[in-house]
C-alpha cells in the first residue's frame, strides 16, 4: 500500500449540459485533514462521490493510495470509507447489529472484531446503547454510529460528506474527537462542510464554486490573503452604524451580527478614522477594533467576488 | 419597550419526567432571541408551549399579549413558524406554495397581491414563480419558507434551525432578511444548536436538562466565561489554532452545559 495519499488530476463530471466538477486538480498527503467548502452546487458532494468510486468521472482521474478510481475502483474501495450525507443505517437494527453488518460487508476478520468494537464504543460513547434500535437514536448519536460503521474496517482514507450536519455541539465535539484520533493514527481525511469553524481545523482547505477551485491553502494562508482588514464595531445603534458604514467609500462590506457590525475596510488606518466618520453621522461608537479575519470572511469575499464578476 | 413574549415558571411534565422546569424569561418586541441547548434540553417542548401546541403543566406564558394556556387558538394566528424541515411542498411551484400558505392564513384580495409580491421580491424569486420548489437550491428554499411563514405578517416569528446546511454567504443573506423583519418590529425567536446562527442574535438563552442556565448577549456570554479564565483547557479537541469568535461561543456553550452536569444522553 502506498499509504493514504490522494492525487486528483483533471477530475471532471458532467450531468447533461451541466458541468458539476471541472478539471479539479489537487493532492492530499497521507495523514492530512483536507476540507472542501463552497456554496450549494459547488461540486463538493459530486467530488466526494467520484473519489469514493460510486460515481464515474466524465474525464480525469483520482489516485487513492496509488489506485485509480476510474480504472480500478474495486481496488480503491477496500482502502476507503465513505460516509454520505444520509448514511445507510438500518433503523430497524440495533447499534450492535448495524456495526456487525458493516463488519461483515467489509469482511473484518472475526478475531479482530471485539477489540475494534470496544474501541469504537469508547470513542462514540455508544457502548451503553448497543441494544437500542438505530431508528431510536438522536441525530447526533446516529451520526456517531454512521462514522463508527465507516471506520469498522480501518480504512486508510476517510471521505465524509458534511459529517456534522444536524448534530448538536456536544455530539459534534465527540465526532471531532474521533476524527482527531484517526488523523493521529495516520488516516487521511477529506471532508466537506458548511461550517467555517470546522474548515479552520483542516490542514488545508479547497474553496469550490461552480465546480472550480477558487482557492486552496492552509486556513492561516487563506485568512492572510484576505484583501483589506476586518473591523468589529459595537455602537449604540448597530443597524445605523452598518448603514452609515455601507455608504463609506473605503468600506468593502458591512454586516450585522446581533449587536456587532463587522466591516471590511480596504485599507487599515486605525480605528479613529472610523469612529470619526461614524460620530459625524451621529452614531456613538462603544468599541471599534481590528479583528483577525475568519474563514467566513474569506469565503464571502471570494464567493461574492465571483458573483460580482459573473 | 413592550415584551412580545413573557414566560413565568413555565413547566411541562410528561409522567415522571420534567421536560421544562420552571423557566422564566422575557423577549422584547423586535428582538432576535436565540434559544440554544443540546438535544433533550427542553427547547422544542418550550416552543411547542409558546406556539399553543402543548398546554403547560404549570406556570404561564404570553405571546403578543395572549396567554398560551387559555388563548392557544388566538396565539396561532399571530405567530409564524419555520422549521428546518420546511413546510413547503416540493411538488408545487413557488407560486403555488405561496398561494397555499395564503389560503391557510386567510390572506386574500388586494392584501394577497401585495404580500405575494413582497415575498417574491424578498426571496429574490420573481423570475422563478413557475419553478418546482424541490428543484430550488437550499438557500432559495429557505428564503421561500421564510416568506411563506410571514405571509400573514405575524407579530412573533419562530425559527427552528433556519439556515442549517447552507454556506456562509447564503446564511448571511438569510439573516439580513431576518434583521429587516426585526427592524420593522417582528419579534424573532430562533431555536438552534449552531453557533453560526447564534452570532446573529441580540440575546441568547441557553437551556440544559429542562432549565435555563444562562441568558445574555453573545458578547456578554463570551465575556463572563473568558474573564473567569475557564475557557482555557475546556476544549477536548486539542490545538485547533485560532478559530476566532464563533468557536469560542461554542466553548461557552459546551462549558456551561458541562458545569450543569452534562447533557441528557439518549
Amino acid at each position: 500500500m502506498t499509504g493514504g495519499s490522494v492525487v486528483v488530476e483533471g477530475l471532471t463530471r458532467r450531468f447533461g449540459a451541466l458541468t458539476a466538477v471541472r478539471e479539479l486538480t489537487f493532492s492530499v498527503a497521507a495523514g492530512e485533514l483536507f476540507g472542501l467548502v463552497g456554496p450549494d452546487g459547488a461540486g463538493k458532494t459530486t467530488t466526494l462521490r467520484m473519489l469514493a468510486g460510486v460515481l464515474r468521472p466524465s474525464a480525469g482521474d483520482a489516485l487513492l493510495g496509488g489506485r485509480s478510481v476510474a480504472r480500478e475502483p474495486d481496488h480503491v474501495r477496500p482502502q476507503i470509507a465513505y460516509m454520505p450525507q444520509r448514511f445507510g443505517l438500518y433503523e430497524d437494527l440495533t447499534v450492535r447489529e448495524n456495526l456487525s453488518f458493516y463488519a461483515d460487508l467489509y469482511r473484518v476478520p472475526r478475531a479482530e472484531r471485539p477489540a475494534r468494537l470496544e474501541r469504537l464504543y469508547a470513542f462514540s460513547n455508544l457502548g451503553p446503547f448497543q441494544d437500542r434500535l438505530a431508528g431510536k437514536l438522536s441525530g447526533g448519536m446516529k451520526q456517531k454510529l454512521s462514522l463508527s460503521c465507516a471506520l469498522i474496517h480501518r480504512p486508510a482514507i476517510l471521505l465524509l460528506d458534511e459529517p456534522t450536519f444536524g448534530v448538536d455541539p456536544i455530539s459534534r465535539r465527540d465526532l471531532w474527537l474521533i476524527l482527531t484520533e484517526m488523523i493521529a493514527e495516520g488516516v487521511t481525511v477529506i471532508l466537506s462542510t458548511a461550517y467555517m469553524d470546522e474548515a479552520e481545523r483542516c490542514d488545508r482547505v479547497a474553496l469550490l464554486n461552480e465546480g472550480l477551485v477558487l482557492a486552496l491553502d492552509t486556513p492561516a494562508a487563506l485568512r492572510a490573503g484576505l484583501e483589506g482588514a476586518v473591523v468589529a464595531i459595537r455602537a449604540e445603534d448597530a443597524r445605523r452604524a452598518r448603514d452609515v458604514l455601507r455608504q463609506l467609500s473605503d468600506i468593502r462590506r458591512a454586516s450585522l451580527f446581533g449587536e456587532t457590525v463587522h466591516a471590511v475596510v480596504a485599507e487599515w488606518v486605525g480605528a479613529d478614522s472610523l469612529r470619526r466618520e461614524l460620530s459625524a453621522a451621529g452614531v456613538r461608537v462603544l468599541d471599534a477594533r481590528r479583528v483577525e479575519p475568519s474563514l467566513e470572511d474569506v469565503f464571502i469575499q471570494r464567493v461574492a467576488g465571483e458573483e460580482a464578476h459573473a | 419597550m413592550r415584551d412580545a413574549i413573557t414566560v413565568r415558571d413555565l413547566t411541562r411534565r410528561f409522567g415522571d419526567f420534567t421536560a421544562v422546569d420552571a423557566v422564566s424569561f422575557a423577549v422584547r418586541a423586535g428582538e432576535i432571541f436565540g434559544f440554544l441547548g443540546p438535544n433533550g434540553a427542553g427547547k422544542t417542548t418550550t416552543i411547542r408551549m409558546l406556539t399553543g401546541l402543548l398546554a403547560p403543566s404549570s406556570g404561564s406564558a404570553t405571546v403578543a399579549g395572549l396567554d398560551v394556556g387559555t388563548r392557544a387558538d388566538a396565539v396561532r394566528e399571530v405567530i409564524g413558524y419555520m422549521s428546518q424541515k420546511f413546510s413547503l411542498y416540493g411538488d408545487l411551484t413557488v407560486a403555488e406554495n405561496i398561494e397555499l400558505f395564503a389560503g391557510l392564513y386567510g390572506v386574500t384580495g388586494a392584501r394577497y397581491d401585495d404580500r405575494r409580491a413582497w415575498v417574491l421580491a424578498m426571496a429574490g424569486l420573481e423570475d422563478r414563480t413557475d419553478r418546482l420548489t424541490a428543484e430550488l437550491p437550499l438557500g432559495w428554499k429557505q428564503r421561500l419558507a421564510l416568506g411563506c411563514a410571514v405571509l400573514h405578517e405575524p407579530a412573533v416569528l419562530f425559527l427552528d434551525e433556519p439556515t442549517s446546511g447552507v454556506d456562509p454567504l447564503a446564511r448571511r443573506r438569510f439573516w439580513d432578511l431576518i434583521d429587516g423583519l426585526s427592524e420593522r418590529g417582528t419579534t424573532v425567536l430562533v431555536s438552534t444548536h449552531y453557533m453560526e446562527e447564534a452570532e446573529y442574535c441580540h440575546r441568547l438563552a441557553l437551556m440544559n436538562r429542562g432549565r435555563l442556565i444562562a441568558l445574555d448577549s453573545p458578547s456578554g456570554l463570551r465575556g463572563s466565561l473568558a474573564s473567569a479564565g475557564s475557557l482555557r483547557g475546556s476544549s477536548d479537541v486539542g490545538d485547533m489554532g485560532d478559530v476566532g469568535v464563533r468557536s469560542s461561543l461554542e466553548d461557552v456553550f459546551v462549558e456551561l452545559v458541562r458545569r450543569e452536569g452534562g447533557a441528557v444522553v439518549g
